[in-house]
C-alpha cells in the first residue's frame, strides 16, 4: 500500500488501481517462493521419519526443531506419544490428533482413513530427544513474548536438557529483552548443575546477582552448597548480601507503596473532613456515612447501567456521589448544623444522630448484606515494577486522590468561593464583616466537603465492599488525620494523611496491625503536645482558645 | 434552680433508698406469680440500668460541669468491667469446661501453660475491687495529664478520646492480648461465693448499684458544690479567663476526669455480674456516645436528670428493639438529632425551666469564648 502514499495525487483511478494490483501481486509471488523452499526442507525432514530407524528419527526430530516450521510441535508431541504414523508407498507422514483425526504432517489435510498408516516407533533416547526439542522448539518461536515465556520455564525447571537449545538460540538473539531472559535461564542452569565449569558458575553468579530476587538468593544459596572452589564462594557470598539490601529495598519500597495506597485513601475520607471542620469548626460525626452513600451511589450506577456502558462505569458514578453526598450534606447543614453553631460538642451528638438514621436507611433500602461493586476493566489486574507488584485499582486511588486534591487546592485557592472560604475560616466575624455571608459558605463548604466525601465512596468501593458501616471503619482514622494535620491547610491534611498511613503500613508488619495503630495514637497524643493544633495550624489571636 | 435541683436530688436519693430496699424483699420474700412479686430477670434490668445511670452521672460531672464531653467512658466503664471479669472468671476454677482449677476455659483453649502476670492476683476480691478503680483511674489519668495540659479542649478532645476507646476496642478483640479475645469473658459462676444465678444475689446486685449510684451522686453532688466544683464550672465557661486569673485549669480538669472515670470502672464492675458477660464490644465507641445521649435527654449539668435520662432511654431501648427492632436505630438516630436541637437542657432542664416564672439564661460567657473560639 505504501506505493499508492507515493503516488501523486493527482493520479487517475485506473492507474492506482493497477499500481495497487501489481504490488500485491509481487507480494505474493515472493511468499509461494519461500513457502516453497521451506516446503523442500520439510519434506527431506518428514522423509526421514519414513526409514523408520531410530538414527534417522532422531535426526529428523533435531531438523525439525531447527527449522521450526509450523507444524513441528504438532508432529513431535504426537511422535512421543506414538501417534506419527508413516505410509511408505505413498511418501506421506501424518500424525493423529488427541481427538482421533488423522492430519497429513506436510499439508495438514485430513486423511479419511489409517489403513496404510504405520507407526514411527520410538525409544526412549528418542523420547528425550523430543523432551530437549520441543522445549527448544518454543525457545525459537517467531514470537519474543513466547520465547520469554519459555525462557522463565527454563528458569523454574532448571532443566539442563534444554541448555544446547537455549544457547543456540542465545548465540543468535536479536531481540535484548529474550537475550536476558535467556541468559538468566542458563545462568539457572548453570547454578543448579553439578558439573559446570568455575567459569560458568561465576557468570551465573554475575547474572543472578542482577537479577537479585528471591529465586536468584535461592539459586546461589543452591550453588554454594554445591561448590568448595574458594572464588565461587566469595562471588556467590557477596552476591547474596548484595541480593538481601536490594531484596530488603524493595520490601520497604513495597511498604511505601501499600503506605501511599492506604494515605489516598485517608486523604480522600478526610479531606472533605478538614474542609467542614476547618470552615465551622464542627466534627460532622456523619461524614463517613457520606463516604458510605458515595459508595451506594457506584453501587447503583453498577445496576442501572447497560453492559455496553460498564466500563464507563465510574464516569456516571463519581459526579451522582458527589451530587448525592453534597446534597445530603447540605440537607444536614440547613437542617440541623447551623441551628448548632455555638456549640459544637451537641453538633457532634447531632450528626453521629444522623449518621445512625443514614445507616439505618440504607440498611432499609439495601438490604444489610455486603454489595460487591466489581471494577472496570482498566482497573482491575496489577503489574510488577521492578520488585514491586502494583494492583492498578490502588494506582487509580492514587491519581483520583492527588486529583481531588489539586482540585480542591484549585477551587480554594483560585476561585472567589474559595476565597470566601479561608475568610470565613481564618476569622469568621471579620469575614462576616467585610460582608462575606458566612451562612452561604458554610452550606457551599458543607456541600463540597460532603461532595468529596462522595466520591472517597467511589474509590473505597473499589477495593472494599459496600456495606451500611462502611463509614464507620474510615472515620475515626480521618479524625486523627485532621487532628494532626491540622484544618488551617489542605498540606497539613495531605501530609497527616500520608505521614498515617505509611507510618502505619511501617509499624504493622512490625508490631501488628493494632498495635501499630495504637503506638500512633500515642505518637498524635505527645504530638499534640507540642502542636496542640496539629502540624499547620491557623496562626492569629482568633485561634487562641 | 439549684436549690430545686437539690431538693429533686434528695427525692432521687431517697427514692434509691427506698427502691434498695423494697425491690430485693419484693423479688424474695412475695410468692412467684403475685401482683406485687418482681421477677428476677426484672431485677436484673433494672440493676443494669442503674449501672448505666451511674455511668450517665459520671459523665455528667465531666461534661454537664466542665464541658469535657469525653467519649472515652464507654471504655473506662468497660474496663471496670473486664476487671470485675476477671475475678469472677477466677472464681469458675475447676468447674469450668476444661476444669482447669488455675486457667480460665478460653487460656486452655489457646493452649496457654500459665496465668499471665495481668491475671495474677485476680482471684482475691480486694485486689479486683482495687483494679476496677485503679485501671479506669490511671488510664484517665495518663490520658487526661496528656490531653490538658496541651490544652486539647472541645470537640478535639472529644476525638481524642474516642480514637483511644476505639483503639482498645481493637486491642481487646485480639486472643493474644489475654482477655478472652472476640468472646470476652463469661460463664460466671459466683461473686463472693454466691452464684450469680440465685434470685437473692441478684436482688443483692441491683441494691449495690443502687447504693452505688446514691454514692455516685452523693460524691459528684459535694465536689460541685464545692470551692473546687465552682471553680470546674468557671472553668467550663470561660477556660482562658481562669487561666488568666491563674488558676491551674489542667488540674481542675484532670482531677474530675479521673473521679469520673473511677466511677464509670465501678459502674462497669457492677454491671459485668448482672448481664454475665463482658466482651469487647463493649468498648465500641457507639456506646460511649451513647452514654452522652443519655445525658443530654435527661439534662446536662444536673447529675440526676442524667441518671433519669440513662434510665429513660434504656428502657426504651429495652421496649422498642424488642418491639420494632427495625426501627430502634432510627428512633435512636432522631433522638439525638431532636434532643440536640430542641432540648439543649435535656427533660429536667425543661420541667425546671417551664415552672420557673423568669427562664434561666445560660451565662454569657459561654457564648462570647465559643465565639471567639470560632
Amino acid at each position: 500500500m505504501w506505493i499508492v502514499g507515493q503516488m501523486d495525487r493527482g493520479t487517475p483511478v485506473g492507474v492506482r488501481c493497477r499500481a495497487v494490483l501489481s504490488s500485491v501481486l509481487a507480494l505474493l509471488a515472493c511468499l509461494l517462493f519461500a513457502g516453497a523452499a521451506r516446503a523442500d526442507a520439510l519434506d527431506d525432514t518428514l522423509a526421514k521419519f519414513l526409514d523408520d530407524k531410530f538414527s534417522r528419527t532422531e535426526k529428523a526430530i533435531g531438523e525439525l526443531a531447527a527449522e521450526a516450521p509450523p507444524q513441528a510441535a504438532a508432529v513431535l508431541e504426537a511422535l512421543g506419544d506414538n501417534r506419527l504414523l508413516f505410509d511408505q508407498a505413498d511418501h506421506i507422514v501424518a500424525y493423529k490428533t488427541t481427538a482421533g483425526a488423522i492430519i497429513n504432517a506436510k499439508t495438514g489435510e485430513t486423511i479419511a482413513s489409517a489403513a496404510a498408516f504405520k507407526k514411527v516407533r520410538v525409544n526412549n533416547a528418542i523420547r528425550s530427544a523430543i523432551e530437549g526439542s520441543i522445549g527448544s522448539l518454543t525457545l525459537a518461536n517467531p514470537d519474543p513474548q513466547k520465547r520469554i515465556a519459555a525462557a522463565e520455564d527454563v528458569f523454574k525447571t532448571r532443566e539442563a536438557k534444554a541448555l544446547p537449545a537455549l544457547q543456540a538460540q542465545l548465540a543468535k538473539e536479536s531481540d535484548p529483552q529474550v537475550a536476558e531472559a535467556l541468559r538468566l535461564a542458563q545462568a539457572a542452569i548453570f547454578a543448579s548443575n553439578d558439573n559446570t565449569s568455575t567459569k560458568d558458575r561465576l557468570a551465573a553468579i554475575d547474572i543472578l546477582k542482577a537479577r537479585g530476587d528471591q529465586d536468584a538468593q535461592n539459586l546461589i544459596d543452591q550453588l554454594l552448597q554445591k561448590t568448595t572452589d574458594p572464588a565461587v564462594k566469595s562471588a556467590g557470598e557477596s552476591a547474596l548480601t548484595s541480593i538481601h539490601t536490594r531484596l530488603a529495598m524493595w520490601g520497604a519500597a513495597q511498604d511505601l507503596w501499600y503506605g501511599l495506597s492506604a494515605s489516598s485513601v485517608l486523604l480522600l475520607a478526610a479531606i472533605g473532613l478538614a474542609i467542614t471542620f476547618g470552615v465551622m469548626g464542627v466534627i460532622n460525626m456523619a461524614h463517613g456515612e457520606m463516604v458510605m452513600l458515595g459508595a451506594y451511589a457506584t453501587y447503583v450506577v453498577q445496576l442501572l447501567l447497560p453492559p455496553s456502558l460498564q466500563n464507563w462505569s465510574l464516569a456516571f458514578a463519581i459526579p451522582l456521589a458527589f451530587l448525592v453526598a453534597a446534597l445530603v450534606g447540605v440537607a444536614i447543614e440547613r437542617l440541623i448544623i447551623r441551628f448548632l453553631y455555638t456549640r459544637p460538642l451537641e453538633t457532634l451528638l447531632a450528626t453521629w444522630g444522623v449518621s445512625l438514621i443514614l445507616q439505618q436507611l440504607v440498611r432499609s433500602l439495601f438490604g444489610a448484606n455486603n454489595k460487591l461493586v466489581t471494577n472496570p476493566p482498566f482497573m482491575s489486574g496489577a503489574f510488577h515494577l521492578g520488585g514491586l507488584e502494583i494492583t492498578t485499582n490502588r494506582l487509580w486511588i492514587i491519581v483520583l486522590a492527588i486529583v481531588v486534591f489539586v482540585g480542591l487546592q484549585l477551587v480554594l485557592r483560585a476561585t472567589p468561593f474559595g476565597l470566601q472560604m479561608r475568610a470565613v475560616t481564618q476569622n469568621r466575624r471579620m469575614a462576616a464583616a467585610m460582608g462575606i455571608s458566612t451562612a452561604r459558605i458554610d452550606m457551599l463548604a458543607f456541600a463540597l466537603g460532603s461532595g468529596v466525601a462522595g466520591i472517597a465512596g467511589v474509590a473505597l468501593s473499589q477495593i472494599d465492599n459496600v456495606s451500611p458501616n462502611l463509614g464507620q471503619g474510615y472515620i475515626i482514622d480521618s479524625f486523627m488525620v485532621v487532628v494532626f494535620g491540622g484544618v488551617g491547610n489542605l498540606w497539613g491534611t495531605a501530609l497527616g494523611a500520608l505521614t498515617l498511613g505509611i507510618a502505619n503500613k511501617i509499624l504493622e508488619p512490625v508490631i501488628g496491625a493494632i498495635q501499630g495503630q495504637i503506638v500512633l495514637l500515642i505518637v498524635i497524643i505527645l504530638f499534640i503536645q507540642k502542636r496542640p493544633r496539629g502540624l499547620f495550624a491557623l496562626k492569629g489571636r482568633a485561634v487562641e482558645a | 434552680m439549684s436549690e430545686r435541683l437539690d431538693r429533686l436530688g434528695l427525692v432521687f436519693v431517697a427514692l434509691l433508698a427506698v427502691a434498695a430496699i423494697l425491690v430485693p424483699i419484693l423479688s424474695l420474700a412475695t410468692p412467684a406469680g403475685s401482683a406485687l412479686n418482681i421477677p428476677p430477670y426484672l431485677v436484673q434490668l433494672f440493676g443494669k440500668y442503674l449501672c448505666y445511670a451511674i455511668l450517665a452521672v459520671a459523665l455528667d460531672l465531666v461534661w454537664g460541669y466542665c464541658g469535657i464531653l469525653s467519649l472515652g467512658h464507654g471504655a473506662f466503664f468497660a474496663l471496670g468491667g473486664y476487671a470485675m471479669g476477671m475475678y469472677l472468671m477466677r472464681q469458675i476454677g475447676a468447674r469450668g469446661v476444661y476444669a482447669n482449677p488455675i486457667l480460665p476455659d478460653f487460656m486452655v483453649f489457646l493452649n496457654w501453660k500459665e496465668l499471665p502476670v495481668a491475671w495474677w492476683g485476680f482471684n482475691w476480691f480486694p485486689y479486683a475491687m482495687l483494679m476496677v478503680v485503679l485501671v479506669p483511674g490511671l488510664l484517665a489519668l495518663a490520658f487526661g495529664w496528656f490531653a490538658f495540659r496541651s490544652r486539647v479542649t472541645g470537640v478535639y478532645l472529644s476525638i481524642i478520646t474516642q480514637a483511644m476507646t476505639f483503639a482498645l476496642f481493637k486491642e481487646f478483640f485480639r486472643n493474644d492480648f489475654g482477655f478472652g479475645g472476640n468472646n470476652g469473658l463469661t460463664d460466671f459462676k459466683d461473686l463472693l461465693g454466691f452464684s450469680l444465678q440465685s434470685a437473692s444475689t441478684k436482688a443483692a446486685l441491683f441494691s449495690a448499684s443502687a447504693i452505688a449510684l446514691i454514692l455516685a451522686y452523693w460524691v459528684a453532688r459535694k465536689i460541685i458544690g464545692s470551692k473546687y466544683g465552682k471553680a470546674l464550672m468557671a472553668v467550663r465557661d470561660a477556660e482562658s479567663r481562669m487561666r488568666f486569673l491563674g488558676y491551674r485549669v489542667e488540674n481542675y480538669k484532670l482531677f474530675a476526669f479521673v473521679v469520673s472515670a473511677v466511677m464509670a470502672g465501678i459502674a462497669g464492675a457492677l454491671y459485668v455480674p448482672q448481664v454475665g458477660i463482658i466482651n469487647p464490644s463493649e468498648f465500641a465507641p457507639a456506646n460511649s456516645i451513647e452514654a452522652a445521649i443519655w445525658v443530654a435527654v435527661g439534662g446536662r449539668g444536673t447529675l440526676v436528670g442524667a441518671a433519669i435520662g440513662a434510665i429513660a432511654v434504656n428502657f426504651a431501648k429495652t421496649y422498642f428493639t424488642g418491639a420494632f427492632p427495625e426501627y430502634w436505630l432510627y428512633g435512636l438516630g432522631l433522638l439525638f438529632v431532636l434532643t440536640t436541637l430542641f432540648l439543649p437542657k435535656g427533660l429536667l432542664g425543661l420541667a425546671l425551666t417551664a415552672r420557673d416564672k423568669k427562664p434561666v439564661v445560660e451565662t454569657p460567657a459561654i457564648a462570647v469564648e465559643e465565639g471567639a473560639d470560632l
